[in-house]
């Protein structure tokens, strides 16, 4: 019977309870061992590792158009090459770090915050990872290759069609999606099911921390946004392949339906990375100002409004194609629209701020910050809703400066402040706090320095995408104040992350708790064992650890010889039942090879895919292979013939 | 030819800021607004977050007071109405931008990888003009361009004149012009349209009417003859070259219709859709291997010997 | 174990598909001067059948997209579909199929457009830069497929002649009279 109690526990008993499960819980050894792993820590940490280096070779990209762009008619780099490295730099950005690094730290985060033992479907998160592993290889690969994408990240239609885009450049950018959105929609699903199914009992709905409803609207939004990038991309992919003329306007396709499809999926896109900045901050700044943020219920419908409406303005990307007034207008109402419920954020935060006591930790740093660059970049959008103002700045220098404001401002910044706030809990490490400083304002100096002459030298009629310039434009002087200002970001970014490398293994012990926060996950050691909780609390209140740590109470009567989980209901989070989750095991892996070898086979021929799922079918039957009873029971005989979830 | 080199960068107008066209100093009207509103929204969060940081607030009070509910709900609610406010402003303004006006003159845009096509429609076809890269018009008249594309998207984009329109194929569009006053206003491609997408720029010469109206004229002739042995010697190496093969020159056999039209050329200040500016030097070079000044272009390098070369550049140096 | 089996054949296989990837996705766009072989061979063969090489010269645009797709282009704009359509024939004949009168080797492709040939085919010699006459060999030879299929355009983009676009209806050919005007 599970349910919950008070009756405090020895210290012997304790002991116990982390032999069993520690046994239950632990990966498997041996050499290849990597392979099998499933659990949401050592995924989450693969995959926040590689969502940075892939965030690091971006970064390169980006500071090779910035010295490219320096002074001009520059040589430094040939157009051709300059058009991949534009292209992949918002590729990297958007698909292989944006969403990915976003959805890393909830992987690791969530169930810690959650008061559980895991994450949902645990083996589909490792194919998840490995696919998202892939696709970064493959697109570098093409890079070194010179067949790297070229038709930037929107790959419009009909410069990315047969007839101009020879080669295989833009295959690659369609598998390359098809690559990271199935692994982006498969972990969004897990935190979904993690976030409604999987709560520590009493953490009704009004109880989650703002950091997990960020992420349920965000996982939400990936959910109904990236489909309709994979069915844009597979389009192309016939177009390209098949010879289907989708897109061939001489054959009664259309061009605009690409922007449409394409938008439809992109715009939203930005709202899924930086809505999960916004519920870092949430977390930061109530621990920081040690008070829980002001107005809970603002917060939450301000998410939740943001999500709703960032699905009706996807065609403020397309004003100067042309549209019907009205569709303008309404466009144009809804773009600023959106604006209020992000405004209403920020005046909660700086209530926040106002009833309570902040500490200029690093992390708060972060967020002060953001504060500064965040709301730059949401003016800005005010202005480029407009569409007298947009058809003047659209795909000008001022939207690239807009995006980044937007961008770096609303998810990185959140992003680095909070890895220095969870750092301690992943690695049970401290960050060098001084150090922290020093990148925070290096990040921000550089930042601005870089971007916002770019408002400028879009209002000098500097279109983007360009990859030299004329010097009697007149371009020259900001565009080396904004490459030194690169430098300056740049070096932000080293000391950053050279200060996380270095105290991963050199660093200050940190200790269960070492900010004083208020959520689940610095109630169990940093780094926390594999199965999370010895024993999983139960909730009464939004700031669980702020309410008289000492005496929760707790879950009893989960089994610890199994991987057993509580499931709780979606709304008031009461136990449900208990759910065993599957083992560790190297099918998905294999699963995620063969889905690799599928997709890259699908840049030559359609009948890859004919091929890879049959394929994929077998090693799917043997993924899902129920595990013998026999096999199962060594480790409890009594146990009753279980569902096991992947 | 050297009066454009000498005046090419005095005479540079390329700004948002700068409007010398109707819809552009309408459009720059409203960027103002927008500037100045959502700046002071901008100083107001930043001074109540500066504030808020100073105040050291009372540690873990449970009640929150009520002035803070009060404040939240008054800036939303500000929010809203300046929102509003500059929610008409865009609308109403982009009304007056897109006012459809007569069109006493018409021209055609043809957006190429990568140089733009300009053609004066007239019913009668003996008086219409070819040019590229460069449109005349005269000041005052407002002036609807035709935009079409013939391979990918591009984007028409004067900004002292008017705001930017795209160029689809399969969507032809509009756009309307009214200059304000003489100058030269400078433009380039603005959707990304391949790999010479940053060398894909015109000029917008907006002369007086009578000025405009001798322009016309002039541009009506077909290709001035050949006079001096030179001349008369490029004339031949032009049209026993590759060139015709994709050029014309009215009043000749050339005849070619994917590259620009070279009866006036050396009237244009540029080459190369804006690569280069149209000098003896630089249009040498331009013939001997495109491929140089704009890799990826169309223009093959041509292969002559430096006498056929120099006649060739005399010859085009003289279509005035 | 499996994994690591399957890790060796994936590099075997990513090995052997950038050696291939080189060539077809190279963009050199000032290239050194293409070799020639039109100096060597006789104005007109006319030797239908199979046809001896007399040199061997590559094409240095084999196998390679862009320069398929730039032949592509200058096929139409050079007005080549003017007599051979997309490749189907008309007044000049099909480029479809791989057994021509003058042989279907690159270097004579080269000579039959640089050179020209009787009945109709115009000499282009001086007219076409030799690198465009290269690149018009690499389409020429794609549309009969001997080209890699992977460097070539998955479709042709101009417009596709439909049986319901044609004026007539279609009717089968009636015994003993004559085809309809």
């Amino acid at each position: 019977m599970t349910g919950t109690d008070v009756m405090p526990y020895s210290s012997t008993d304790d002991a116990a309870q982390h032999e069993v499960l520690q046994k239950t819980w632990a990966p498997r050894r041996g050499l290849f061992s990597w392979f099998f792993q499933i659990d949401h820590h050592s995924i989450g940490r693969r995959f926040l590792f590689t969502a940075f280096v892939w965030f690091g070779c971006g970064g390169i990209l980006a500071a090779l158009m910035r010295v490219q762009l320096a002074k001009p008619n520059n040589t430094f780099l040939s157009a051709d090459r300059y058009n991949q490295i534009f292209t992949l730099h918002g590729i990297t950005m958007m698909f292989l770090f944006g969403v990915p690094v976003m959805e890393a730290l909830a992987v690791y985060v969530i169930p810690l915050m959650l008061g559980t033992r895991a994450l949902a479907f645990p083996r589909a998160n490792a194919y998840a990872y490995y696919l998202f592993l892939f696709a970064g290889l493959m697109v570098y690969g093409a890079l070194f290759l010179d067949m790297a994408p070229d038709t930037g990240w929107f790959s419009y239609v009909p410069l990315a069609s047969p007839a101009f885009a020879p080669g295989k450049r833009v295959d690659i950018w369609a598998e390359l999606v098809n690559f990271t959105e199935i692994s982006a929609l498969i972990v969004a699903v897990e935190i979904v099911v993690t976030i409604l199914k999987q709560r520590a009992p009493g953490m009704s709905i009004h109880r989650m921390p703002l950091y997990v409803w960020s992420m349920l609207v965000t996982a939400l939004m990936i959910i109904f946004a990236m489909p309709s990038v994979m069915v844009a991309s597979n389009f192309i992919g016939l177009d390209r392949l098949v010879g289907t003329h989708i897109f061939n306007p001489a054959e009664g396709g259309d061009v605009l339906l690409w922007q449409h499809l394409f938008w439809f999926f992109g715009h939203p896109e930005v709202y899924i990375i930086f809505i999960p900045g916004l519920g870092i901050v949430s977390s930061i700044v109530t621990v920081f100002c040690r008070r829980p943020v002001f107005g809970y219920t603002a917060m939450v419908l301000s998410l939740v409004a943001t999500a709703f409406m960032g699905f009706g303005l996807w065609v403020h990307h397309m004003f100067a194609t042309g549209l019907p007034q009205s569709g303008e207008s309404f466009f144009t109402a809804a773009s600023m629209m959106i604006a209020i419920p992000s405004g209403v954020q920020i005046f909660c935060w700086i209530a926040t701020i106002w009833l309570g006591r902040p500490s200029y930790r690093p992390p708060f740093m972060f967020v002060l910050g953001f504060f500064a660059v965040f709301v730059i970049g949401g003016l800005s959008g005010v202005m480029v809703a407009s569409v007298p103002l947009d058809i003047q700045l659209h795909d000008t220098f001022f939207v690239v400066a807009h995006l980044h404001y937007v961008l770096i401002g609303g998810a990185v910044f959140p992003l680095l402040g909070g890895i220095f706030y969870w750092f301690p809990k992943m690695t049970g490490r401290l960050m060098h706090e001084g150090l922290g400083h020093a990148s925070f304002w290096l990040v921000f100096i550089g930042f601005n320095v870089t971007f916002f002459p770019m408002h400028k030298l879009g209002l000098s009629g500097m279109p983007r995408r360009v990859y030299t310039y004329l010097p009697e434009t007149g371009w020259g002087a900001l565009n080396l104040l904004a490459t030194i200002g690169a430098g300056v970001l740049g070096l932000g970014m080293l000391l950053f992350f050279g200060n996380a490398l270095w105290n991963m293994w050199r660093g200050r012990a940190a200790g269960a708790d070492p900010w004083g926060g208020d959520t689940l996950e610095w109630a169990t050691s940093s780094p926390p064992p594999h199965y999370n909780f010895l024993r999983l609390p139960v909730v009464s209140g939004r700031e669980p650890l702020w309410h008289e740590p000492e005496r929760a109470p707790v879950v009893a009567g989960l089994a610890a010889d199994k991987r057993e989980v509580l499931i709780t209901h979606v709304f008031d989070a009461a136990p449900d039942h208990r759910y065993v989750y599957p083992s560790p095991s190297p099918w998905p892996f294999v699963a995620a090879l063969a889905t690799a070898a599928m997709l890259v086979g699908g840049l030559f021929t359609p009948w890859s895919f004919a091929i890879g799922l049959t394929v994929l079918a077998i090693f799917l039957t043997a993924w899902f292979w129920p595990s013998s009873p026999a096999k199962e029971g060594e480790e409890s005989a009594d146990s009753p013939k279980s569902g096991e979830a992947s | 030819m050297l009066m454009n080199v000498l005046t090419y960068a005095a005479l540079v107008h390329e700004s948002v800021l700068d409007p010398a066209g109707t819809h552009a100093r309408t459009i720059a009207g409203l960027w103002s607004v927008f500037l100045w509103v959502t700046a002071a929204i901008y100083v107001l969060v930043m001074v109540a977050l500066v504030i808020a940081l100073m105040r050291r607030g009372k540690h873990d009070a449970a009640e929150t007071p009520r002035g803070t509910y009060a404040a939240v709900w008054v800036a939303g609610a500000a929010s809203v109405m300046v929102l509003f406010a500059l929610l008409t402003a865009s609308i109403l303004t982009g009304r007056a931008v897109a006012e459809e006006r007569s069109e006493p003159l018409r021209i055609t845009l043809t957006g190429r990888q990568w140089w733009w096509q300009i053609d004066y429609e007239d019913a009668d076809p003996s008086r219409r003009i070819t040019s590229a890269n460069e449109i005349t018009v005269p000041v005052g008249v407002p002036v609807t361009i035709h935009l079409h594309s013939s391979d990918v998207i591009h984007s028409f984009w004067v900004p002292s004149l008017n705001g930017k329109r795209d160029l689809i194929p399969g969507h032809d569009g509009t756009i309307t012009i009214l200059a304000e006053r003489a100058g030269l206003f400078r433009g380039q491609c603005a959707e990304f349209c391949g790999v010479q997408h940053a060398k894909m720029a015109l000029w917008v010469n907006a002369v007086e009417p009578a000025i405009y109206a001798r322009w016309v004229e002039g541009s009506r002739k077909t290709a001035r003859t050949p006079s001096t042995p030179s001349e008369i010697a490029g004339l031949q190496v032009f049209l026993r070259s590759p060139c015709p093969l994709c050029h014309t020159i009215q009043g000749t056999d050339a005849s070619g219709s994917t590259a620009p039209d070279l009866t006036h050329l050396a009237s244009r200040r540029s080459l190369g859709a804006d690569s280069l500016p149209n000098t003896r030097a630089a249009l040498t070079g331009w013939i001997r291997d495109a491929q140089q000044a704009k890799p990826g272009c169309q223009m093959p390098a041509i292969d002559l010997r430096s006498e056929e070369l120099n006649a060739l550049v005399d010859y085009l140096g003289s279509l005035q | 174990m499996i994994a690591a089996r399957h890790l060796r054949t994936l590099c075997v296989w990513s090995f052997a598909i950038l050696l291939v990837c080189c060539a077809r996705e190279k963009r050199n766009y000032s290239p050194p001067k293409p070799p020639a072989p039109g100096k060597g061979l006789k104005l007109v063969s006319l030797a239908p059948g199979s046809s001896a090489p007399t040199a061997e010269v590559a094409n240095p645009y084999e196998g390679n997209a862009l320069a398929i797709s730039e032949g592509k282009r200058l096929f139409s704009a050079y007005n080549c579909v003017g007599c051979h359509a997309n490749g189907g024939g008309g007044m000049g004949p099909p480029l479809m199929d791989s057994q021509w009168i003058y042989g279907s080797d690159p270097q004579n492709i080269f000579a039959t457009i640089v050179e020209g040939r009787p009945n109709g085919m115009p000499s282009f010699g001086g007219r076409i830069p030799d690198q465009q006459v290269w690149q018009l060999v690499a389409y020429v030879r794609s549309l009969s497929g001997n080209e890699s299929p992977f460097a070539m355009n998955g479709r042709p983009d101009q417009m596709q002649v439909h049986r319901q676009d044609q004026s007539l209806p279609h009717l089968p050919p009636q015994r003993g009279s004559a085809p309809h005007p």
